[in-house]
């Protein structure tokens, strides 16, 4: 590294701790302001927690060991009071303070000297005290307390807040059962409800499961200050069975009970995570970790995920026999046979969903590359951006954040690069002399959002339409709408700078990002507007591997659609379908939906249609589009797995992958986002 | 002997909406619960063959109905749907973990639920 360019690394490193650290200042005071009432706000928590976290990996790039200790220090400690394992009180939030005191010594000194360095030993002994002050602590919450999962499955967000706030409290909490007569339980249940909520809250009430004869029992789990001998006496009655937690005397397995925030496992891969501190740095004394957590290598979670999907596979292949037998005589061995599918179902969609929820990491840790990426190509091209990152939080699937770390970067590489003016041009727009870059994410069902906004130059259509025209991409008298003009910056090959330079134009076009994003079964969308900025959105479902899908027949062949892009289905005549302005549509409830063909798509036409013929439709959105696809049949819903096509058929269109039927089959299945740009820019080019 | 569907909704409009959906259909008998506690009698004495329920309920809530459903011999393998005013995905998600067939978030399309019980009841 030359000495320029590593002084310049040094700057970036500064301005960006600097950003940290200024609010990491401002969420200590907070929780500073909270430490009276004992209840620590975890957004509070957490936020401090992810700016000790940034700094240690940031600290660790550049090999400042002794700032990587100190972060490294202060994010177990933060970890053990989200967990709850340690107190929160002032002693620690003045830990919190003079740790955050040294780190701005530290890097102030660094910015004007790397090798200058501070006695860290006070505030690490500091540190390890209030981390110590966790042992026998009275403020133990859910981490200790077994809860039956059964209770805690059922309890909405909003009851699952209040158990949490009764466990802030410091109230104990009580599993009672109850037995009641079934004539009279109501009346029963609301007495004694009654008589509980002047002592506490009432959290949840869950009916027990099993033979309703003559009685019926309940399980109440009640939060309260009162003791199990309390509560025996205040209700007075034979049959109530308290179970009070947190009277336990030995420890139990972790296993087997759900808390509240299930350990988390931080699933890292090297290129996205920065430099590790080693373990021996941490100052602790204890060998025993603070930190709930597990790394695991990702490959192993694909594994996993692959048995899951042989699972499922198997499953489907299990009904499959099931429905044969239905046929045969054997009446009564298809009716267990199917039941036990059932219930086999049902745990392995809980398994998959176990499997699916490790796999799922804060788009945070994307955006956090993003905000070097930024910071680096304003440097460069002399601009001024203000990075500003909402919805970090949002969970998306590994591999999805993996695989769209590159489309991303090379959509804010252009917005800064094409999209932001310079600072004179900005200033002589009336504009401030600071362009701002927003990275949004927010999850939107069954799809994660994420935005990438500028406030730079925008689009400008004219040169878009003439630039095509140069390259023949239309015709000079073609008509275009806005959403066409769009489209055309995605076409291979496009670019509207002359100068092509040598950030965004590396022969890597837009249209590579469009079809990353679609390999992900996602979609890019584009709104501008010249003069005020420019607006990418990029829609990603949660999660691949397995999906749920709709099966549908077209012509001999079977296709799988993704069901989290189908928004209904509907049988319609053949006759009520329209031609509007040359595109066939149908009416749906008062607006038009467009409509596609699937049998013209895939050249799977056979006859003529006839037109008395009903056929099926496939109501399917992405965004705020939608179409209809129009198939021949509908042949249910099916987990499939999803398997790439590979790099050699990746050019085909409109397929996304090919899965696996239950029954030895391979089907295609759509790329619904595709599909629905290809269709909506025009009927042409669409010939597999 | 037409088919039996049990709706537990707290809210009336609701209710009779759900209720009105379905008689369009014409196949089907409904049994109607104004909350939790009355699904809860209904169940023992009645022959159910689909279950409607909504989430938040004053008594009981929707989940609560759930699980107690999915673990009671009578009612284990009988088709349930939830209906919720919000569309929170943990209690979508733990709705259908717990064992529902579906989840329809209001308001829903009228033809949207008949396709549902179509596709449970036949």
């Amino acid at each position: 590294m030359s000495d320029k360019s590593s002084s310049q690394a040094l700057k970036d490193f500064v301005s960006e701790t600097e950003e940290i650290i200024g609010s990491l200042n401002l969420d200590l005071v907070r929780l500073a302001d909270s430490v009276d009432s004992g209840d620590c706000d975890p957004d509070v928590l957490n936020s401090i927690f992810r700016g000790a976290h940034s700094i240690k990996g940031l600290a660790g790039m550049f090999g400042f060991d002794d700032l990587s200790t100190l972060s490294h220090s202060m994010e177990s400690l933060l970890d053990g009071l989200r967990l709850g394992k340690i107190p929160f009180n002032q002693f620690l939030v003045d830990t919190l303070f003079s740790s955050l005191d040294l780190l701005i010594k530290l890097i102030d000194g660094k910015s004007n000297d790397e090798d200058f360095t501070l006695d860290l030993t006070p505030v690490l002994t500091q540190i390890s005290q209030a981390a110590q002050g966790a042992e026998g602590s009275e403020e133990n919450p859910l981490a200790d307390l077994e809860i039956d999962p059964a209770i805690l499955n059922v309890l909405t967000e909003y009851e699952e807040h209040r158990l949490l706030e009764n466990v802030r409290k410091g109230r104990r909490l009580h599993l009672l059962r109850l037995d009641f007569d079934l004539t009279s339980f109501d009346q029963d249940l609301a007495e004694v409800t009654q008589q509980l909520k002047q002592q506490g809250e009432v959290i949840s009430t869950l009916p027990s499961a099993g033979d309703i004869g003559e009685r019926i029992s309940f399980q109440i789990l009640f939060g309260s200050d009162l003791g199990h001998a309390d509560i025996a006496l205040l209700l007075g009655r034979d049959a109530v069975d308290i179970l009070t937690y947190g009277d336990k005397t030995e420890s139990q397995e972790p296993a087997d009970f759900v808390v509240k925030e299930p350990p988390e496992i931080l699933i890292e891969t090297d290129e996205t995570r920065l430099p590790e501190v080693p373990e021996d740095t941490d100052s602790a004394g204890s060998m025993r970790s603070i930190s709930r957590t597990v790394r695991v290598d990702i490959d192993k979670l694909d594994l996993l995920m692959n048995i899951v999907g042989e699972l499922v596979l198997s499953k489907s292949a299990i009904a499959n026999i099931s429905d044969r037998l239905k046929m045969t005589d054997e009446k009564d061995l298809a009716s267990d046979l199917g039941k036990t599918t059932r219930i086999l179902e049902r745990r392995l969609h809980e398994l998959q969903k176990g499997v699916m929820d490790v796999r799922m990491v804060p788009v945070g840790q994307l955006f956090e590359k993003m905000t070097r990426i930024v910071r680096r190509v304003a440097n460069e091209q002399g601009k001024k951006v203000e990075l500003e990152i909402s919805g970090a939080d949002t969970e998306l699937d590994k591999l999805i954040i993996e695989d769209v770390s590159d489309p991303l970067m090379h959509i804010i590489r252009n917005a800064i690069d094409h999209g932001l003016e310079t600072p004179q041009e900005r200033r002589a727009a009336g504009k401030s002399e600071k362009g701002t870059i927003q990275l949004l994410a927010s999850q939107k069902g069954n799809h994660v959002v994420i935005e990438v906004n500028d406030d730079g130059r925008g689009i400008d259509e004219e040169k878009v339409r003439r630039k095509a025209v140069e390259r023949g991409l239309i015709s000079a008298s073609h008509d275009l709408t806005e959403e066409e003009l769009h489209e055309l910056l995605f076409m291979p090959g496009f670019s509207t700078r002359d100068d092509v330079s040598d950030l965004s134009g590396r022969g890597v076009g837009m249209d590579v990002v469009k079809n990353n994003i679609a390999a992900l079964s996602g979609m890019i969308e584009v709104y501008s507007r010249f003069g005020q900025g420019s607006s990418m959105v990029i829609t990603l479902p949660i999660t691949l591997a397995i999906i749920k899908a709709l099966i549908v027949q077209v012509g001999k062949k079977t296709y799988a659609i993704p069901i989290n892009s189908v928004l209904e289905t509907l049988m319609v005549e053949a006759d009520a379908i329209q031609t509007v302005e040359r595109r066939e549509v149908i009416e749906l409830r008062k607006s038009t939906v467009p409509l596609l063909r699937l049998d013209r798509v895939f050249a799977q036409s056979l006859d003529e249609v006839d037109e008395g013929r009903r056929l099926f439709v496939a109501i399917v959105g992405l965004a705020d589009k939608r179409m209809g696809f129009v198939v021949d049949d509908l042949l249910g819903q099916q987990d499939v797995v999803i398997k790439s096509l590979g790099k050699a058929l990746s050019f085909v269109k409109g397929i996304s992958g090919a899965a696996e039927l239950g029954n030895q089959k391979t089907i295609l299945v759509l790329d619904v986002a595709g599909l629905m740009s290809e269709a909506l820019r025009g009927e042409s080019a669409l010939n597999v | 002997m037409s088919k039996k569907i049990l709706i537990a909704e707290d809210s009336l409009t609701m209710r009779s909406l759900i209720v009105s959906t379905i008689a369009a259909m014409g196949d089907y008998e409904t049994v109607e619960a104004a909350n939790g506690f009355e699904a809860l009698r209904i169940l023992p004495r009645e022959k159910v063959d689909l279950i409607i329920t909504d989430i938040n309920m004053p008594d009981i809530n929707g989940l609560e109905l759930v699980s107690f459903i999915r673990n009671s011999d009578n009612y284990r393998e009988t088709p349930l749907f939830i209906i919720s005013t919000e569309s929170s995905d943990r209690d979508r998600e733990k709705g259908m973990s717990l064992g529902a067939n579906a989840y329809l978030v209001k308001p829903f399309a009228p033809d949207q639920l008949q396709a549902l019980i179509r596709e449970y009841l036949g």
